[in-house]
């Protein structure tokens, strides 16, 4: 229980840059119209600075939303958001990657979750993804000279990390964003779990992924709650949910932050967040509004206080 | 080096100077082997190599015409770099033939200073698809690629076909599920992780239990499986567990099997794979020369135009689990 964040209504202390706040990926196989209209929602009703569309985990998922993609775009766009498109997390197959080559439009910027993407976009600036693997200053560095303007820290980075990121970041004027809501992917595979669950394989998977809209509860023979099954993604079971890490992650220098839409009310979450970030309220107290909103989801922040993943320290 | 190339290059796995010598003096063409710290992906208690003992195995191994590989193949955590440039730096002053790498600042940091050090790349890269391998490739020169163990022979064929260096692949021991490289679940659960500690699933965070007339295996507490008195019970590692989903019992993401190419060596070969990878720095002198011996007649058959004896597919009592599998390299694995 720190409540330190408590007084911070009266002036922003000469930081002059409003923090954003981004809308991640959708991860989840949801119906194309549900998917649509949850982000027409984002749009009309969010406050949230930009939103990231794209699928990242299964290529074959992406077929069912591309009818509804630009116009789903322009609705953003027309709300004052940007959008940003992300790139699978995997790519084996050449459809695959040219699917990240359509998305090269001159104006748009893309998010990169294999290297693939970074050889495919060819020296244009680019935002690095959370399942790129960028531990170090050192890989950002390289990264940076070959035009990422952006990165998304990726699930397993301590506080410490990502504060000596954030430093190596602004000398090379490079936008960090951390994930503050949501899952966290903990792994990606070739072979489709859900799939699997079901006594299918990836090739002839029927989209069963599309039943569990918030993900697959995973528990240990012993009754623990434990992951979620996510398609090829093996996924935590708690959300991340860092809103009392939020004002010294700022202080960092890191300058958005990242919800993961779940099946939820997300455009409620970001109310929560954006009160957090304007310092409306005390984030203890607006950690207690979240948990009314998510009474059966247990919230984790291990990895952001050094230890392991799965763990909720107040 | 070796004075009639092989069949296919075998690459063997030295945990230790004994384990090296072993390899070495069993057939192996090349050796691998890491420092003994987490700048290598098997940081185990009593494993690996301090400078002077790489720099004897190295000697061993060059006067029979075997090479070294050093694996700096984990990613160093923000603000410590140092560890990982020694380790760089000390690979080639002491002549290793190769250095296998996966961070791409190390891969930059190797690039620029030892130019001379060959640079393999580690499947902790997770360099899948002809761009990300041409990333690499364009970036950091390097040679060979360690494949990622997700792909079907047919699928290798075809990505060896178009991406202009050497491709190793996996032939014998532990299977991953997971896209190596990209796999936080013993980090989520124990706190430390294959990619930065070198570390997947360590055994101080192991516990047995016994429940009724069963053996509980548990990792961080959290229950990964459990067996009756007519199983053997596999190590607890978080993607060979059993859990629950949807009401049912299951190996989730993959039994424990180990996985094992000798009975399609001639497909591998005709994919245009340069080099076979045994996996097993961890495992016993014993168990890295009776693999190595039966891969190197194997292999020694195949080049004399023969097929390889029978015997040497007897390899299933020594696996982890006691069985074998060809996992993603057949179709229909995913």
């Amino acid at each position: 229980m720190t409540g330190k964040a408590g007084k911070r209504g009266a002036k922003p202390p000469q930081r002059r840059e409003k923090s954003r706040l981004t809308l991640g990926p959708l991860l989840y196989h949801w119906p194309a119209e549900k998917r649509r209209d949850f982000y027409f929602r984002i749009a009309d009703e969010a406050d949230i600075d930009e939103v990231y569309l794209g699928e990242v985990v299964c290529s074959k998922r992406e077929p069912f939303f591309e009818p509804f993609l630009s116009e789903t775009a322009e609705r953003l766009r027309a709300a004052g958001k940007r959008v940003v498109y992300s790139t699978f997390a995997l790519i084996t197959t050449p459809r695959e990657l040219d699917s990240v080559r359509a998305k090269n439009a001159p104006d748009a910027l893309i998010e990169v979750n294999d290297m693939a993407a970074v050889q495919a976009l060819d020296g244009k600036p680019f935002a690095i993804g959370p399942l790129i693997n960028v531990f170090n200053e050192g890989a950002l560095d390289f990264l940076a000279r070959k035009g990422a303007v952006r990165l998304v820290t990726l699930p397993e980075l301590s506080a410490e990390s990502i504060g000596i990121l954030a430093k190596a970041a602004k000398a090379r004027g490079i936008e960090v964003e951390v994930p503050v809501f949501g899952r966290q992917t903990l792994s990606v595979s070739m072979r489709c779990y859900h799939a699997r669950s079901l006594g299918l394989h990836k090739d002839n998977c029927q989209f069963v992924c599309e039943r569990d809209p918030d993900g697959l509860p995973v528990g240990t023979l012993s009754g623990q709650d434990i992951l979620t099954i996510n398609g090829v993604q093996t996924m935590s079971h708690g959300y991340l949910a860092l809103l009392k890490d939020l004002a010294g992650l700022r202080k960092m220098g890191v300058g958005a932050f990242r919800l993961s839409p779940q099946d939820t009310d997300m455009v409620r979450v970001a109310e929560i967040y954006r009160a957090a970030l304007d310092g409306k309220d005390d984030p203890g107290a607006l950690l207690d509004e979240l948990r009314e909103e998510l009474p059966s989801t247990p919230f984790i922040n291990g990895y952001m206080r050094g230890g392991r993943g799965l763990d909720w320290a107040e | 080096m070796s004075a009639s190339p092989s069949y296919l290059e075998l690459v063997c796995p030295a945990g230790t100077p004994t384990a090296l010598r072993a390899a070495v003096d069993a057939g192996a063409d090349t050796v691998y082997c890491g420092f003994r710290n987490e700048t290598n992906a098997r940081n185990y208690p009593g494993l690996n190599f301090d400078a002077g003992e790489l720099e004897d195995g190295i000697a061993y191994a060059h006067e029979r015409d075997c090479k070294v590989l050093v694996a700096i193949n984990t990613f160093p955590r923000a603000g410590n770099l140092k560890l990982w440039h020694e380790a760089v730096d000390i690979a080639a002053d002491l002549g290793a033939d190769a250095g296998i790498l996966a961070d791409i600042g190390v891969l930059d940091y190797a690039t620029r200073k030892h130019p001379g050090l060959r640079r393999h790349l580690s499947v902790q890269a997770a360099a899948s698809n002809p761009a990300s391998i041409a990333f690499y490739r364009d970036n950091f020169g390097i040679k060979r690629l360690v494949l990622p163990r997700i792909l079907d022979v047919g699928e290798i064929a075809a990505l060896i076909r178009q991406i202009g260096v050497e491709a190793e692949v996996f032939a014998f021991g532990n299977l991953g599920t997971m896209v190596e490289g990209r796999c936080y679940l013993s980090s989520y659960i124990t706190g430390l992780s294959p990619s930065c500690d070198g570390t997947c699933a360590p055994a101080s965070h192991v516990t047995y239990k016994e429940h009724g007339d069963q053996l509980v295996s548990c990792l961080g507490g959290m229950t990964i499986n459990s067996f009756d008195k007519l199983e053997s019970a596999a190590y607890p590692t978080p993607c060979k567990g059993r859990y629950v989903a949807r009401g049912e019992t299951s190996y989730l993401f993959e039994e424990p099997f180990g996985l094992n190419v000798m009975a399609i060596l001639p497909q591998l070969k005709a994919a245009g794979v340069t080099a076979l990878k045994i996996e097993g720095r961890q495992r016993s002198r014993a168990y890295v020369a009776e693999v190595v011996g039966k891969f190197r007649r194997a292999l020694d058959a195949l080049a004399r135009g023969e097929q390889p004896a029978e015997t040497e597919s007897g390899l299933s009592a020594i696996m982890e689990g006691g069985r074998e599998t060809f996992g993603a390299y057949k179709k229909g694995w995913r």
